[in-house]
């Protein structure tokens, strides 16, 4: 059910060989598959941008192309899910948690179904593409869901264990993965638990709990305010549904701060879930959010909408002197 | 008996064409009985797809009652998930769940309310409710069948008003696009949706002409035929796996059984005081004898 263009085409080279952290969205579906997970693939015309092309490639039978018909291609992935197999779809976070919120709702998570969503090119990432491609609602929207799980990877090495070790999970799972040209924070065989944050460093002054594509320009920032002499922690809480809230009460008993980033509107996202935690618990840290603050991007080229928005090392760097001042 | 023209397959259950009309009354009289218990409810919509109801279960499906998530077993899947409550007596019937569930109908805590909900009701194949999701649905699963060689057909019961919603078009296209052979689209055309006449609310037709440009092939048969609906699914039951996919026109009236319900289609949700559900269920039974 494939048509791949040539590995030699324009295509090709142009859109998927730019895209390594995506090519680990297919590694880990080519593992799934040899480990006897009956995966099914498919895409929304966008098999090159999510490089599902590599999996399409391993297993024609195995991948379905849906065309720009992203709600169809949902409530069939619910379908498929009936008889059997363990459906993988994969488009723009923006039309798959936004203009398939409902048939996510109501065929997949409802139905308690073992669908597994990617949205990738998740917030800004997508630049000067606009509004219509940016995705800084879809983690406010998917976990309002009930019964979905909702995991932001910080890499491609933690997107592939994380598809490894949803062969375990009975969930249904929306994935929110960026585009594949993100730094990598873990090597290459990361190990990945639904529902638990990861520790990178601790920090009396302030901690900042990161997931996605901040993880790595927090712990730069980290790394450059310990230089300064300040005590700062860092978490990836690379799962946001079910969020770990004893890391979070931890962090806030150890930090005198608690900053959330991420690249989201800081209304219904990882800040909202950590101000959840923290206001129903005895901390007395501050929080403070950081990340798109309830406004749609300016068009610009991703690295200076991240550096416009203090979402690169520098700026985060910046909203943390700012928080202990 | 079947009728002299139908080939019934030996695997396939097969009903006499009094055991469909006598279905097809046990869904109308039910649902008045059950919608007594709610005190609101889809009659109408109930009662134009009886037949199909009654030809899908007592004559052409394999299903069974006692393994309900049988791999094999035909599918059914409803647009129109508010006709329901004409589907539930008829599971309770074949024995997916007791009669003491089925009076369970919309209270507190029941499995059963005005639309399907597969993880509560054994022998409902997907949860339905937000019209337009079920033909794409049922496409994933007859994909899922081809994929793991299965030898199941897939039945998806649309409302007309339902061809307004953008999704069906969607499946449409795809389901032509992967040659979807033992994918089966019935649209219950009974003309009426809850603003009034489907051609007045937003005009569908030519209906057949749509679905055979979208690459599908066109079935128009008598909803209310129950013998004509069964031997035209039981054909295009054993359709290949890899074909054009099906679409059957079935014209029916809204509120088929009840001559002032088939004379107004605000009867789409409505209530029927006892007496008036008694003398409903006498001319339903009279319209028989």
């Amino acid at each position: 059910m494939s048509s791949a263009l040539a590995e030699g085409s324009w295509q090709y080279r142009g859109l998927n060989a730019q895209n390594p952290g995506l090519d680990h969205l297919s590694d880990g579906l080519i593992e799934l598959v040899e480990a006897g997970v009956p995966v099914v693939a498919g895409t929304a015309d966008l098999q090159y941008s999510n490089g599902l092309v590599k999996f399409a490639r391993a297993h024609p039978d195995r991948f379905v192309q849906f065309g720009i018909s992203e709600q169809n291609m949902v409530s069939a992935a619910a379908g498929l899910a009936t008889t059997g197999a363990t459906p993988f779809v994969a488009t723009f976070a923006s039309f798959l948690a936004l203009l398939c919120c409902e048939q996510i709702r109501m065929d997949v998570a409802y139905t308690k179904l073992p669908v597994r969503l990617i949205g990738h090119h998740t917030g800004i990432s997508l630049g000067f593409y606009g509004t219509s491609h940016h995705a800084t609602e879809d983690i406010s929207v998917m976990r309002a869901i009930a019964g979905l799980t909702v995991v932001s990877p910080a890499d491609g090495p933690q997107l592939q264990a994380a598809i490894r070790a949803s062969a375990t999970w009975p969930e249904p799972i929306y994935f929110r993965t960026s585009r594949g040209r993100d730094p990598q924070v873990y090597a290459d065989d990361a190990e990945f638990r639904f529902g638990r944050g990861i520790e990178h460093s601790t920090g009396t002054d302030l901690t900042i709990i990161a997931c996605g594509t901040q993880v790595h320009p927090a712990l730069r920032a980290a790394e450059t305010l310990a230089a300064e002499g300040l005590s700062i922690g860092v978490i990836d809480m690379a799962t946001i549904k079910p969020l770990d809230a004893d890391l979070v009460r931890a962090a806030a008993a150890r930090s005198s701060v608690v900053l959330t980033v991420e690249e989201h509107n800081v209304l219904g996202g990882l800040g909202a879930a950590v101000a959840e935690v923290m206001a129903e618990s005895r901390s007395g840290a501050r929080l403070v959010r950081h990340g798109i603050h309830d406004e749609y991007s300016l068009i610009a080229p991703p690295t200076h909408l991240y550096a416009h928005y203090r979402l690169d090392a520098r700026g985060i760097a910046a909203v943390v002197r700012e928080a202990l001042a | 008996m079947p009728s002299a023209t139908t080939l019934l397959p030996p695997d396939r259950p097969w009903a006499d064409d009094t055991l469909l009309a006598d279905r097809a009354e046990f869904v109308r009289t039910e649902a008045i009985r059950l919608i007594e218990l709610a005190k609101v409810g889809h009659y109408s919509s109930v009662f134009s797809a009886a037949e199909i109801f009654a030809a899908l279960y007592y004559g052409v499906m394999r299903t069974d009652a006692s393994r309900p998530d049988w791999p094999d077993r035909d599918r059914f899947l409803m647009g129109k998930g508010h006709a329901a409550v004409g589907l539930f007596p008829i599971l309770a019937d074949l024995g997916y769940f007791s009669q003491e569930v089925l009076d369970s109908y919309t209270r507190l805590g029941s499995p059963l309310g005005d639309h399907p909900d597969m993880t509560k009701v054994p022998g409902i194949d997907f949860s339905s409710g937000s019209i337009g999701h079920a033909l794409s649905n049922g496409l994933g699963m007859a994909l899922g069948g081809r994929l793991s060689a299965r030898d199941f057909s897939v039945f998806v019961m649309l409302g007309d008003g339902e061809m307004q919603e953008g999704q069906v078009w969607e499946a449409a296209l795809a389901g032509a696009h992967h040659r979807l052979g033992r994918l089966v689209a019935i649209v219950d055309r009974n003309g009426f949706q809850l603003d009034g006449s489907v051609d007045d609310v937003i005009g569908i037709e030519p209906l057949g002409d749509k679905w055979r440009a979208f690459g599908w092939e066109v079935h128009e048969v008598d909803g209310h035929d129950a013998v004509a609906v069964r031997d035209l699914l039981l054909l295009l039951a054993e359709r290949p796996a890899e074909a054009a996919p099906s679409c059957v026109i079935a014209r029916t009236m809204k509120g088929k059984g009840v001559a002032y319900m088939e004379e107004e289609p605000g009867w789409h949700l409505g209530y029927l005081v006892p007496a008036d559900a008694d003398a409903a269920i006498a001319e339903i039974r009279g319209a028989r004898s």
